[in-house]
């Protein structure tokens, strides 16, 4: 919520002009009857003075004779116009704030769908460089200050308008001076409202900041509270928050002393000058003074009385107006968080190798089918019209391959790594060598910098990306579950995998066993990215994953390494069958895990400087020999 | 509940019941002001002199100025008091869970307890803002505002009698319509947010399936569900708006007709124009009123929920507390647990240790090995009364855990937690979690005994080194060695270090183990490993499985008979290697 690195001063030109274009366009028929609906309502609710000056000077004309059949007859017509007025009025505004209900979140979902729709077609790269929290914060709290935007501050900024536009007109047309005394009180509340508004604005972003400190802090005690209690350090913290908090407090005091003081000093400008309305009018009726308006009248009691009430419309609204100033400010800045989103260049696929099903005919050639058939095949289109068809087989082929994040920092350089179908490659090296990066360029999760990659002999930037990825599995470190049930967490592997098919999966994973013994089995619903069970529990899962996804080539990037080396051992056994057939990376911390690898490659600073099968390499006495007697510390 | 968090008003007792004072000023000059003007209108329309209007104008300029000093410090004492009782609110709820035991600590997921000292304490603190600026002065000013309407308007203000029920019940109507459904559709919204919080963080999964089609049909179908409950509730609460205005066009109508009739047939005696303009202003603060209220009701029910999340966390019970007449001496390092058993929960099936008797004599070196939830955690917890036993005795230098007093228990007593943290703040900052008062040398000392002296030392600002949030810019091996040196800092009786090397390479585990027994002889040493390695030498052996002691021995002995550990040993000894694997075990 309170996340310093979200407040940015000044949004973007345009802003609202963008969320205007979108707003009407997704509603090209609700959105300007809402206008229409709002105008009439708004226009309405500022005319009775007109009636009620009608009205009090014929009261005026009668009140000496006491003829209140002659002043009835005078009287009804305007109250029966009045009336018809409002009930229109209010059918206008029912219909009116039932379609605004209906826009505002109509068109909230639009913007989330949209934003969440481009979000799931960003590069990776896009999620490494943003904080999930600070994602996370454009779904939340920039939708709500759209929301506000959108259902309360745009209405009620025409509200007003047109409200201040007709009293504004009546006022002039019944008297100048008036109307004159009232804009310069209007002016002394604008200075008012401009100087506390400020101040307000200026502590509410401090509190803003000192929420995310004092928040930063609770976080880290929170999550090491138990280091915390085992060096009974808890009187520290105590006073180290207490700090903070009082910071806090102070800043929560001033932001919110500044907003509740300007609605009384506001208000009060208004019932001075409601005062003053009155003795001028007063004055000005007493010393038989001309009037200056449009209308020509004289000053008459009939003119002053409703001046009153206009005075205190129009300042109402002044101040609405004047209040409404904070949260556009807050809403065009959420606006435009969410535009920079949804502005995001997407993931580009200029791929045109897919992957499809096929029917090998006796003969050896390869057909295509739409029917599943558990043979697949890269159908490669080519420049001169013809189409020919690889089998996948799962051959990944790395040749020269340099690499950078950010273009200056070489994070691989020349790395040559063969993979023929069937082999499982290991690779080896400290955090930061460039292991998980090489992983990365085979699945184009990142684009290469120099080299060239191939799969199945098809240079990897020629194939469809969800195609290529649909040919990998991979088993990353960090499981991540969805809310939901175990069988649909393992299913998300492959949709259309009967529950026999990911049971089958599970159980090959080494996964089943435990499964089995929770509460309601495979039923079981995991919440919380599944919370509930332990890191190795979740890597069997996301094992089990892999498996019913059946892919030809297999990457696990330290998939087993929260799980015991007893356990591990137990579940070998699955894994090998997994692994069989298949061409697998493996990375791994434990050397346990890979010195059953056909080759086994020890990365250092982005280079491959080994490789070779495990007796080999422990026969070479190199850096993975010293690694394997622990001579060596990785990371 | 409520008494419970109204003791957090502590300090700001005096601003917060000031506060309706100042507002009940406020609101009674607004009534008196419109009855003023009535007076003023009346007189300017029989042309009195100047002078009386001006009396009477002047008079209004000071109420108007009195008026606006009460608001204003009402305004003022408000933020005073709603910033303060937030204050002492986060205090209290820091204060409480720094008091919990590890098995509070548990219940509570970090991340709820932040949200609940951020998002429900700003809930809270703008209920109490909005109850003491408006809970008092919107039913005070409803009251004055009816009671002059009658005084002055007389039978004008009947229109008052049809209004005000006919309001209340509206939007009665409406808060009660709105408010199950608001609930309904907020908790979805939290669901709809995990959710696309869930696809954030798992996102190289679902590009690696290729699942972005798939993730935006669910995610499609979840937002319309909630686009249609959000717009069904805000078009309960739409109805709020075209109901205030039909009162105040009813009152409008009714106030002219019925008034204009008044007036003239008593020719100006019963009612003047004054009047009938005063009572239109009543009949505007009676709404606006009625209004505040419904927004209060809401608000209160709303924060009602935050009132109960904060209330859950103050209420909570320390499982774990201080003996009356608590031991202040921890005679020797010997520990003994005697029969002990253990669930981590009353209503837990299962036992996480079940009859353990082991005695482990001061100064010893004590090895434990075990696989994943084995329980191995579970025992060593035990010893600084992280948690209590369920049944039988955990005894340290020979008396029950429970009889010494916790600080003086803990700090003779370290545990490095397997899972460990470093906090930001430099590292002799951290260094100094062991022991306040440690001199550079003994820092230095400890580091040395850790072998991180060495590494810290290389770095440019050596031990002032800042360590950043979650200790993210020191390797895993280098945040473990800092942790141990933290622990002997204390000096402990017992030093306990929880697979606290895994990242550690075996050379360096060596040297660290080799330390301890040189100089810290006296102290017992009781350490769980993944690798055999790192036990080996130890005086006896503790193998761990499922909750129970398999068997206690020395390396030899166990190679011989227990099949667990010579199944451990001999997987990390596979394919001829002379120590072991060098293994990471990440956590």
């Amino acid at each position: 919520m309170a996340n310093p690195a979200n407040i940015r001063t000044k949004p973007r030109k345009g802003v609202i002009g963008r969320l205007l274009r979108m707003l009407f366009g997704y509603f090209p028929v609700l959105a300007p009857v809402t206008v229409v609906g709002i105008l009439f309502s708004s226009a309405v609710s500022s005319i009775p003075a007109l009636f009620q000056q009608r009205i009090i000077a014929i009261i005026e004309k009668w009140v000496e004779s006491g003829d209140w059949l002659s002043a009835k007859a005078e009287i009804m017509p305007l109250i029966a116009i009045l009336i018809v007025l409002y009930v229109l009025s209010i059918l206008l505004m029912i219909a009116d704030q039932l379609i605004l209900a209906y826009v505002t979140q109509g068109f909230l979902c639009k913007m989330r769908k949209t934003m969440f729709d481009h979000m799931q077609d960003l590069p990776i790269r896009y999620f490494d460089t943003h904080r999930a929290g600070d994602i996370m914060s454009y779904y939340t709290n920039d939708i709500d200050t759209m929301r506000q935007l959108v259902s309360q501050s745009l209405p009620q900024i025409l509200r007003s308008g047109v409200i201040i536009a007709t009293v504004l007109s009546i006022m002039i047309w019944y008297c100048g001076w008036l109307t004159l005394l009232i804009l310069l009180g209007v002016v002394a509340m604008v200075l008012v409202s401009k100087k506390f508004g400020g101040g307000s604005a200026k502590f509410f972003r401090r509190q803003q900041q000192s929420m995310g400190k004092a928040e930063g802090y609770v976080q880290e005690i929170m999550n090491g509270q138990k280091v915390v209690k085992v060096f009974c350090r808890e009187e520290e913290a105590k006073a180290d928050f207490e700090r903070l908090n009082e910071a806090l407090c102070e800043d929560s005091f001033k932001a919110h002393a500044y907003a509740n003081t300007l609605g009384p000093v506001i208000g009060n400008i208004g019932n001075v000058l409601y005062v003053l309305v009155a003795i001028v009018g007063g004055a000005l009726l007493l010393s038989g003074a001309p009037n200056f308006s449009l209308s020509g009248l004289p000053i008459s009691i009939s003119i002053i009385v409703p001046f009153l009430n206009m005075a205190k419309q129009f300042t109402g609204n002044v101040n609405n107006l004047s209040q409404q100033i904070n949260s556009i400010v807050m809403g065009m800045a959420g606006a435009d968080r969410v535009f920079s989103l949804i502005d995001e260049e997407p993931e580009k696929d200029e791929g045109y190798v897919t992957l499809v099903n096929t029917k090998v005919h006796d003969d050896g050639s390869i057909e295509e089918t739409a029917e599943h058939t558990g043979h697949w095949a890269w159908k490669h289109p080519h420049g001169d019209g013809t189409t020919t068809y690889t089998p996948l087989a799962g051959d990944v082929r790395l040749t020269d391959v340099d690499f950078s994040y950010d273009g200056e920092k070489q994070v691989l350089t020349d790395v040559t790594v063969y993979a023929e179908p069937g082999q499982k490659v290991a690779f080896v090296g400290a955090t930061g060598a460039g292991k998980t990066t090489i992983t990365n360029l085979i699945n184009r999760f990142y684009d290469i910098a120099d080299g060239k990659i191939r799969y199945d002999g098809i240079n990897i930037n020629k194939i469809k990306k969800a195609d290529l990825r649909r040919s990998l599995g991979i088993v990353l470190q960090d499981t991540s579950l969805f809310s939901g049930t175990v069988l649909e967490n393992i299913r998300y592997g492959r949709l259309d995998a009967t529950d026999e098919e990911c049971m089958e999966a599970a159980k090959l994973a080494g996964a089943d066993d435990f499964i089995t013994r929770l509460p309601e089995g495979y039923s079981t619903e995991l919440t919380n990215n599944g919370a509930n069970l332990s890191q190795g529990q979740r890597q069997l899962i996301a094992i089990a994953r892999a498996a019913v996804a059946d892919p030809p080539v297999l990457i696990m990037d330290e998939a087993t390494s929260s799980i015991d080396t007893r356990t591990e051992a137990i579940v070998s056994r699955g894994m090998d069958s997994l692994m069989e057939g298949r061409t697998v990376f493996v990375i791994a911390h434990r050397l346990s895990t890979v010195m059953n690898s056909d080759v086994i490659m020890v990365l250092d600073h982005g280079r491959i400087i080994e490789r070779g099968s495990h007796d080999k390499l422990i026969a070479e006495r190199g850096t993975y020999y010293q690694l394997y007697t622990g001579a060596f510390e990785l990371e | 509940m409520l008494k419970r968090l109204a003791r957090c008003i502590g300090e700001y007792r005096l601003v917060t019941f000031i506060t309706p004072v100042f507002m009940l000023g406020e609101a009674a000059i607004e009534c008196l002001m419109p009855f003023i003007i009535a007076n003023l209108i009346n007189e300017i329309n029989a042309g009195c002199e100047m002078e009386k209007i001006v009396k009477n104008g002047i008079v209004l300029f000071c109420l108007a100025l009195v008026s606006m000093a009460c608001g204003g410090a009402a305004g003022f004492t408000a933020a005073r008091a709603s910033s303060g009782f937030a204050k002492n609110l986060r205090r209290d709820l820091f204060a409480r869970v720094q008091d919990f035991s590890f098995e509070n600590i548990d219940r509570f997921s970090s991340a709820s307890l932040v949200t609940r000292m951020t998002t429900d304490v700003t809930n809270v603190q703008m209920a109490f803002m909005m109850i003491i600026r408006g809970a008092i002065r919107s039913p005070l000013m409803l009251i004055f505002s009816v009671i002059m309407g009658f005084y002055m308007g007389g039978p004008l203000a009947g229109t008052f009698v049809v209004v005000i029920p006919f309001l209340v019940a509206g939007l009665l109507i409406i808060a009660k319509l709105a408010m199950p459904t608001f609930r309904a559709v907020f908790r979805k919204y939290d669901r709809l947010n995990e959710s696309i919080e869930e696809n954030v963080m798992a996102m190289r999964t679902v590009k690696g399936f290729v699942r972005e089609e798939y993730e935006k049909r669910k995610f499609g179908t979840a937002a319309e569900d909630i686009r249609r409950d959000f717009t069904r509730a805000e078009q309960i609460v739409a109805w709020n708006n075209p109901l205030m205005q039909i009162c105040l066009y009813f009152n409008m109508v009714f106030i002219m007709l019925v008034g204009s009739r008044l007036i003239i047939s008593s020719t100006g005696s019963s009612l003047g124009v004054g009047q009938l303009s005063a009572i239109l202003t009543y009949g505007v603060q009676i709404l606006m009123s009625l209004m505040m209220l419904s927004m209060l009701y809401v608000m209160i029910t709303i924060s009602a929920e935050s009132v109960r999340r904060i209330a859950e966390v103050l209420d909570e019970e320390s499982a774990l507390t201080n003996p009356e007449n608590p031991v202040m001496t921890v005679k020797d390092g010997s520990v003994d647990f005697e029969g002990v058993s253990f669930k981590y929960s009353a209503s837990a099936e299962r036992y996480a240790l079940e009859n353990i008797d082991l005695h482990i004599g001061s100064g010893e070196t004590v090895g434990i090995i075990g696989g994943t939830g084995s329980s191995k955690s579970t025992l060593i917890q035990l010893i600084p009364r992280l948690y209590d036993t369920t049944v039988g005795s955990v005894k340290l230098g020979g008396r029950d855990v429970r009889e010494y007093d916790l600080t003086v228990l803990r700090d003779s007593v370290a545990v490095v937690l397997q899972k460990n943290m470093l906090f930001s703040g430099t590292i002799r900052e951290n260094l100094r979690w062991g022991n306040k008062n440690a001199t550079d040398e003994e820092i230095e000392e400890a580091c040395r005994l850790a072998q991180a002296h060495d590494f810290v030392a290389s770095f440019p600002d050596g031990y002032d080194t800042m360590i950043e949030q979650g200790g993210t810019n020191v390797s895993g091996g280098q945040k473990q060695r800092l942790c141990i040196a933290r622990a002997l800092l204390k000096k402990p009786k017992v030093l306990i270090l929880d697979d606290s090397t895994s990242a550690v390479d075996t050379k360096t585990d060596a040297l660290i183990r080799r330390g301890f027994a040189e100089y810290i002889p006296e102290t017992t040493k009781i350490i769980i490993a993944q690798r055999i390695a790192s036990v080996e030498q130890a005086d006896k052996i503790v193998v761990m499985d499922n909750g129970r002691i398999a068997d206690v021995g020395t390396h030899d002995e166990l190679i011989r008979r227990s099949d667990i550990y010579r199944e451990v040993y001999e997987q990390q000894t596979r394919g001829g290697g002379q120590n072991g694997e060098s293994g990471e075990h990440q956590d």
